[in-house]
């Protein structure tokens, strides 16, 4: 009973967390009037079960060396990140109103030389994963104990880059390394499965001989319970395939490829921080 | 002939592989890349990568972050040919990887065009902080890698199929970014870097025949470009002649011709020898010959270019 009651307690908390996220995240964005809400929406649950619970972090220690590796090879949705990383210490929160300003570390897209905890510069989708498994092949090496994790996404996945690293780290059996697949559904232009469709995805992942179990990205309960599994796979790589909504929290953004890459403004920003705030939308 | 800088190549790093800091990485290519001796001795730090450059080079990155010294390996046309990579998982990210490129140039002979890199400095020369060396024989090969090993930030080394002609004598120092002067002269600088230097030496002799004084300068490393001693090339001299088995865009010619237009108070012309098409195939001396990278080549163009200046 009482460690139901202590995970039912970690669950409000993330789920409270992953809320404030939101709410930072989309701040930043407004404030910057640019960048791609819709996938930082999607990939906030998930980002706050990793950043608040999964990953060993020190914030104050940025290069602490046994701390867990996150690396987000969707780099366009970093903003789900700088937020998590404001309120877990890495930096003042005011910091984040310097989004894409001419100077600041908070690049558009992630970069390693100008933000201490960052821990791969990325943007171009596809490299990621490989940098992600050459951290992996390294720790193996030296026997450490700290894991990897890479958060791609679903349109990501038609980049043929990611199948070279997904072969290797497979043939390899990495078991230090965990994949998340944040898949939103939608990507730039449109519906992933009308672009280039990806699926099945679950079996071609399990083909390469990784490890996948397939979540609802919105359930903080299978979040843990996925990341809490991935842990303990040996043998080989694992893969959290989330299945997720795009712009998810705001109910107009929900699933629309408009909001892929674009910052509300004026009353639209308004009405969508209202509902990130569980206020009345105006 | 001496040895394919290749061959000094595969010594050298079966020899500073005794760092524990040191991977190799290839993809499929451990014999052409002369890395088969390293992973005899360290299989544990050498990784198969499979015919997979992009992610061969993504992972070399991560290596290099957590403080591995990553050396990837394979023929120079398809490392940097997955530029994107190399630009954003490598320079950008100031990955500590050494891209090693073997088969530059058409000194690659009968396999081709599509095996020949003739744009790879060029492209890597693009990029800020990515420091390019081209050796031009096999002791400054061998000198070449023990210095890598140390530097700091990512490197592309780029190396010969073909055998060269041996240029610098067993106790050669290699100094990172500083040119060498084999010969000295007074009528003409022969610029060169990589596979030729050896026949702009043989061309130099030829001149020397003719009563054409020359010097011979072995640019080896590209980037950072020795500028003082091109400029002082230009200063000394009634012509400035660069040799490379490269495109004359953005290479070795580029890179003089840039310093040049800068500003160095001499009216020295430059005359840029490199291609200017496709490659194709042939024995290696057959394709120096026609593209005027061997030492006749090299001669009669400086004949030329100091005959027009008269």
């Amino acid at each position: 009973m009482a460690v139901d009651t202590e995970r039912e307690a970690l669950i409000e908390r993330l789920t409270g967390t992953a809320r404030e996220l939101r709410i930072l995240d989309l701040e930043m964005i407004i404030e910057a009037g640019s960048g791609h809400p819709g996938g930082t929406l999607s990939a906030a649950d998930m980002i706050a079960a990793l950043y608040f619970h999964t990953l060993r972090l020190r914030p104050e220690e940025p290069r602490w060396p046994d701390r867990d590796r996150f690396v987000l090879s969707k780099g366009h949705c970093i903003p789900i990140v700088y937020a998590a990383m404001a309120m877990g210490g890495f930096f003042p929160k005011e910091e984040l109103k310097s989004l894409r300003d001419l100077g600041s570390p908070l690049q558009g897209h992630p970069d390693r030389t100008r933000l201490p905890g960052i821990e791969a510069s990325t943007g171009s989708l596809g490299q990621g994963l490989s940098v992600a498994v050459g951290m992996a092949v390294a720790g193996a090496l030296d026997g450490a104990a700290w894991r990897v994790y890479c958060m791609m996404g679903d349109g990501e996945q038609q980049a043929g880059q990611i199948w070279e690293a997904a072969m290797f780290a497979g043939r390899r059996g990495l078991d230090n390394l965990c994949g998340i697949l944040d898949a939103n559904q939608v990507q730039q232009t449109g519906k992933v499965a009308e672009r280039l469709d990806i699926e099945p995805v679950v079996a071609k992942w399990r083909s390469f001989n990784w490890h996948v179990r397939e979540i609802d990205g919105h359930d903080m309960a299978q979040i843990l319970d996925a990341l809490d599994e991935a842990a303990l796979v040996t043998g080989r790589p694992s893969l959290i395939v989330s299945r997720t909504v795009k712009g998810k929290g705001v109910s107009w953004m929900e699933l629309d490829p408009a909001w892929h890459g674009k910052a509300p403004e004026g009353e639209m920003a308004e009405r969508a921080l209202a509902e990130l705030r569980g206020e009345r939308s105006g | 002939m001496g040895a394919a800088t290749r061959d000094a190549f595969g010594e050298a790093i079966a020899r500073v592989g005794e760092d524990p800091r040191v991977i190799v990485l290839t993809g499929d290519l451990r014999d052409s890349t002369r890395t088969e001796a390293f992973a005899e001795r360290y299989p544990d730090r050498f990784l198969e990568c499979g015919i997979a450059e992009s992610n061969m080079i993504g992972i070399a990155s991560g290596l290099a972050l957590e403080g591995k010294v990553p050396w990837a390996c394979s023929f120079s046309c398809f490392v940097t040919g997955r530029f994107e990579t190399v630009r954003l998982s490598v320079a950008y990210q100031e990955a500590n990887v050494r891209i090693v490129g073997t088969h530059s140039g058409v000194g690659v002979g009968e396999d081709g065009y599509s095996q020949m890199s003739l744009e790879d400095i060029a492209m890597i020369r693009a990029l800020p902080n990515v420091s390019v060396i081209n050796p031009a024989d096999a002791v400054e090969t061998e000198r070449a890698v023990e210095y890598l090993l140390d530097h700091r930030g990512p490197a592309f080394l780029r190396l010969t199929r073909q055998g060269v002609e041996d240029v610098n004598d067993d106790g050669y120092r290699f100094e990172f970014g500083k040119a060498v002067t084999l010969l000295e002269g007074s009528d003409v600088a022969l610029v060169a870097t990589g596979a030729p230097v050896g026949e702009a030496v043989k061309a130099a002799e030829a001149l020397e025949d003719d009563g054409v004084s020359t010097t011979v300068l072995n640019v080896h490393t590209i980037t950072p470009i020795d500028e003082p001693a091109v400029r002082m090339a230009a200063a000394r001299h009634r012509a400035v002649i660069t040799i490379e088995d490269h495109s004359v865009h953005g290479g070795l010619g580029g890179a003089v011709a840039e310093v040049l237009a800068a500003g160095n108070g001499s009216a020295a012309p430059l005359h840029r020898i490199g291609m200017r098409s496709f490659g194709e195939s042939g024995s290696p001396a057959e394709l120096y010959a026609k593209f005027g990278l061997d030492a006749v080549g090299i001669a009669r163009t400086a004949r030329e270019v100091l005959k027009a200046r008269s």
